[in-house]
């Protein structure tokens, strides 16, 4: 069985450009990340460019793609239907937003970051990965 | 180039990576979706590519501009650990982060993904504006 690398390959790409992307959009730092949380006080409202933009082109191409059979490198798209707002959801989120609000990162910027090399970073990537693999193994379905 | 226009710019390219991603594959390109089923064993080869790719990012930017993005912690180690965790136990729990839910949920005009955009938002800014009173 030979191994198609064509998804790999285009993860891999998309993966730079989206890091790429975060780099220049100065959301790599969580002094900017936290500033533009900060509305009551040294507001900094730069991420709000930064997420108006990749909506804007993500909604574009989503014309594209709802006129596609198939996506390009597999056989059926995987797009999640639930419409249900449920306490996963709600608490999950919840949860999110305070430990976005006190380290100023989310896990793609934190993983962009780790090519700085900088310790805390690393740290808190693990710490991360360690909440995911918590909530996988205990947390879900019980919540 | 600075500013709200490296914003943008930066932000275009993110859309571009996601709606990419989506066509090549058919999956969302959701960081945390993307890391949990990688630390799960799951389609290690295209996860695992996708993470090699966010870390080489920086590296290309770094080459094209001549200067390493700015990352400036704002937090101690510790508190670093603590909002690790509740963002890897969150993210998870609410099905995406700022990418899946942020990104594409919002593009595809998704109720659930609106729901958690607005929940971390406000959650996101009143733990900020805690800290700043209580700091």
């Amino acid at each position: 069985m030979s191994i198609d690398l064509r998804q790999p390959l285009a993860a891999l790409g998309c993966g730079a450009l989206f890091a790429f992307g975060l780099s220049l959009s100065g959301m790599l730092d969580p002094a900017r990340v936290k500033a533009f949380l900060d509305l009551f006080g040294a507001w900094d409202p730069s991420l709000a460019f930064v997420l108006g933009g990749a909506v804007s082109v993500a909604m574009a191409g989503m014309v594209l793609v709802r006129s596609m059979a198939r996506p390009v490198l597999d056989e059926s798209f995987q797009i999640p239907q639930s419409r249900v707002i449920d306490r996963p959801l709600v608490l999950g989120s919840a949860v999110f937003g305070i430990g976005w609000g006190l380290g100023g990162i989310c896990p793609g910027p934190a993983l962009a970051a780790l090519s700085l090399g900088l310790m805390p970073v690393a740290v808190c990537v693990l710490a991360m990965i360690a909440g995911m693999v918590i909530h996988d193994r205990f947390l879900s379905g019980r919540v | 180039m600075t500013g709200y226009l490296a914003s943008l710019c930066g932000g275009l390219l993110i859309g571009l990576s996601a709606i990419s991603y989506l066509i090549l594959t058919g999956r969302i390109a959701g960081i945390s979706g993307i890391v949990g089923r990688l630390a799960g064993g799951h389609a290690v080869f295209v996860n695992g590519a996708f993470v090699i790719g966010l870390v080489i990012g920086p590296f290309l930017y770094a080459q094209a501009f001549g200067a390493w993005p700015t990352v400036t912690l704002v937090a101690s180690t510790p508190l670093l650990v603590l909002a690790g965790l509740l963002v890897g136990i969150g993210a998870r729990m609410g099905s995406g982060c700022t990418s899946g839910h942020g990104v594409l949920g919002l593009a595809r005009l998704s109720p659930r993904s609106m729901v958690a955009v607005a929940t971390f938002l406000a959650s996101g800014i009143a733990t900020v504006t805690l800290l700043r009173i209580i700091g």
